[in-house]
């Protein structure tokens, strides 16, 4: 079958009365959790991915793909009132978005956020229809050393390309490598780093990790600050609907957000940030109204979130495609379809391929479900921002340990929850990055994996990794993306590099 | 953050959170090393075995440890903003509780609980409020995902009444 007839397919299984349920759930759910601040999507995902569990693989990724685009909108409509983004892809929206909410103009400025999130959405998600075939197709030329190259790439990416410190980016890259060899060898079935505790054999739960690591550190770190002056939420003042010049305006915007990001997401480069930053700097350069810009410019609004929705569909690519995740999302996602015993790559698309355009054709469906709910339903979710501190950093956690309550009611995962928490704390205290120690738990046996697969086949060779072409390209790169930023900083040019700081995404 | 000031900063004591830091790494590698030795002998003749991957990922945790030492003699940790100590210990102890108490109290009993502990770390005093309060949203909460979405979540004397 062509592309279109499986991608039509799937829009009528997910169609189904109780699948578009399903995805009016994980919509309403991701919205709510994405809203409140200092959540940013792959905490939404973490916390809401075990109330999946009881349902077949099939409702439950629908209702996943719900939660992770509701999460994002949520995220959007947090930054753009309430100036705290939940997320660093967020992070420019807040500059312009914030400033058009304080002018009063907080309406349109959620209106272009979402309709420009659901133009690119749409457009990102049938390029990864139509692409992902193709890089299927690559993908089952790739031998274990390509594919152990091109985790290496991930990796670095990940975790030291950009941000502050190559350090520090490493050092919690190897935290979450070292706490990924825990349990059960999957070659040889020894167990390692379990010291006898039968919880510890299957590894450690990427879940849990994800929403101790997020959830809680983030939380504690937060009570730690002591009381600060509150936030201050603007009010939506007049109209949500835009203009006509405000449509104007938007809709270039848009595009050209859509194209920056999905490449970027497409890219194991890692992460949404970098795009909303480009796209940013274009529109601020392409625009006739500059001078607005740092004031409150809809196109500063518009590009970006358009930016950030493309690049996260772009993620996808890799993730189906490849089974490789590049950013803490995706990393929660795969874990998701292990959840199923689905591994995500180019098998999947052969063996599954209902379940794979079912989620495609999702996607598709949560986006207009979105717009369709966010515009009229905005003031209720702005009300979730006006719950006094306490309680809702209170209810944080009560989700927190919900899901890993519901997932396994243990003593000993709740005290894992604790203990990783609070690492989490020490680290952000000491300014180390939390995404890398997720997809470092979740990619390190993968790339294990295959480097064992690779060397057992070059019998202990190990210059067998660099003389693949593929390989050696891709391993050429991950070394430029280490040492160029040691170069940049050592030169007193790590400036740029800080203000693509990936803190969470 | 940047290198300048710590060359020409005339302070040239090391940062001591940051070598705690370091040996907590290095210690981490060590328990690899040690954890993983027992494995050596049963891996045969493969040239990689089980053993191998973690001795590389140890040697990186040594390698990180020493440039975290170097690190912390230049200074080059970002500054660290003051941490209030007593909400963490609150928030703490709520999980705790939580912890202890969820085999035999049940879900909305012992959430609750860590729920008014929460709250109070971020400032809400009277936990003759916010405790009862927790309690009820998470029976509330018990109900929609243990009874709606069949979520398995512990029951105690509460939830047994609901049901």
């Amino acid at each position: 079958m062509s592309t279109f007839e499986f991608l039509l397919q799937g829009l009528v299984s997910a169609a189904e009365p109780m699948n578009l349920f399903y995805a009016l759930i994980g919509v309403t759910l991701g919205t709510m959790v994405g809203v409140l601040p200092g959540i940013g999507p792959a905490t939404t995902v973490a916390l809401l991915l075990p109330v999946t569990y009881q349902l077949d693989a099939t409702g439950s990724l629908i209702m996943f793909a719900g939660i992770y685009y509701g999460g994002m909108y949520g995220g959007s409509t947090t930054s753009i009132l309430l100036n705290t983004p939940g997320e660093s892809a967020s992070i420019v929206t807040a500059l312009e978005g914030n400033k058009m909410a304080r002018a009063g103009r907080g309406g349109p400025a959620l209106a272009t956020a979402a309709i420009g999130s659901f133009v690119a959405g749409l457009i990102a998600t049938l390029a990864l229809a139509f692409i992902a075939p193709y890089i299927v197709k690559l993908a089952l030329v790739f031998g274990p050393r390509e594919y152990f190259a091109l985790m290496v790439l991930a990796f670095v990416t990940v975790s030291s390309a950009f941000g502050n410190s190559t350090l520090r980016g490493l050092t919690s890259l190897f935290i979450g490598l070292a706490l990924s060899l825990v349990g059960i060898d999957q070659l040889t079935g020894q167990n390692r780093l379990s010291f006898g505790v039968p919880d510890l054999l299957d590894g450690i739960e990427v879940t849990t990790m994800a929403v101790a690591m997020f959830a809680i550190g983030e939380t504690l770190f937060i009570a730690a600050q002591g009381a600060q002056a509150p936030d201050k939420i603007e009010a939506i003042k007049g109209s949500v609907w835009m203009t006509g010049q405000d449509w104007a305006r938007s809709w270039k915007a848009w595009l050209r957000g859509t194209v920056i990001g999905f490449p970027i997401g497409a890219m194991p480069a890692g992460g949404a940030e970098i795009g909303t930053f480009l796209s940013y700097a274009t529109e601020k350069k392409l625009s006739k109204h500059p001078e607005e810009f740092g004031n409150g410019a809809i196109e500063g609004v518009a590009g970006p979130e358009a930016a950030n929705n493309a690049s996260a569909a772009g993620t996808l690519v890799p993730l189906l495609t490849l089974g490789l995740p590049t950013s803490a999302t995706a990393a929660i996602m795969l874990a998701g379809f292990q959840q199923y015993g689905l591994q995500p790559g180019p098998l999947l698309f052969a063996t599954n391929p209902q379940l794979v355009w079912g989620l495609i054709a999702s996607l598709l469906i949560a986006n207009l479900m979105l717009l369709v709910l966010n515009l009229p339903l905005v003031g209720l979710w702005v009300k979730l921002l006006t719950i006094p501190k306490p309680w809702l950093y209170a209810g944080i956690l009560v989700f927190a340990t919900l899901g890993t309550i519901g997932a396994n009611p243990s003593v000993f995962e709740l005290g894992m929850l604790l203990v990783f928490g609070l690492v989490a704390y020490v680290m952000r205290v000491f300014d180390y990055p939390i995404a890398p120690v997720i997809v470092g738990l979740i990619l390190g046996p993968l790339a294990e994996q295959q480097l064992r697969r690779a060397l057992s086949i070059s019998q202990g060779d190990v210059t067998v990794l660099f003389t693949s072409p593929i390989a050696a390209v891709l391993l050429l790169l991950a070394a430029t993306a280490l040492i160029l930023p040691l170069v940049l900083r050592l030169r007193g040019r790590g400036d740029v590099l800080n203000q693509m700081a990936a803190s969470e995404d | 953050m940047s290198l300048d000031t710590n060359k020409t900063s005339s302070e040239r004591r090391p940062d001591w959170a940051a070598l705690v830091i370091a040996a907590v790494l290095a210690i981490v590698a060590v328990v690899i090393f040690v954890d993983v030795s027992r494995l050596t002998a049963t891996t045969g003749y493969s040239p990689v075995g089980p053993a191998s991957v973690p001795y590389w990922i140890a040697f990186g945790l040594i390698g990180l440890a020493i440039w975290t030492v170097f690190a912390a003699f230049r200074r080059d940790f970002p500054e660290r903003e003051r941490q209030e100590v007593s909400p963490v210990l609150w928030i703490v102890g709520g999980l705790l509780a939580q912890m202890i108490l969820i085999r035999f109290a049940g879900f909305s009993i012992a959430t609750g609980i860590m729920f008014g502990c929460a709250a109070r770390g971020f400032g809400a005093r009277r936990l003759h409020i916010s405790i009862p309060v927790g309690i009820i949203i998470c029976l509330a909460i018990w109900w929609l995902f243990a009874g709606v979405l069949q979520l398995s979540l512990p029951a105690g004397p509460l939830e047994n009444l609901l049901q």
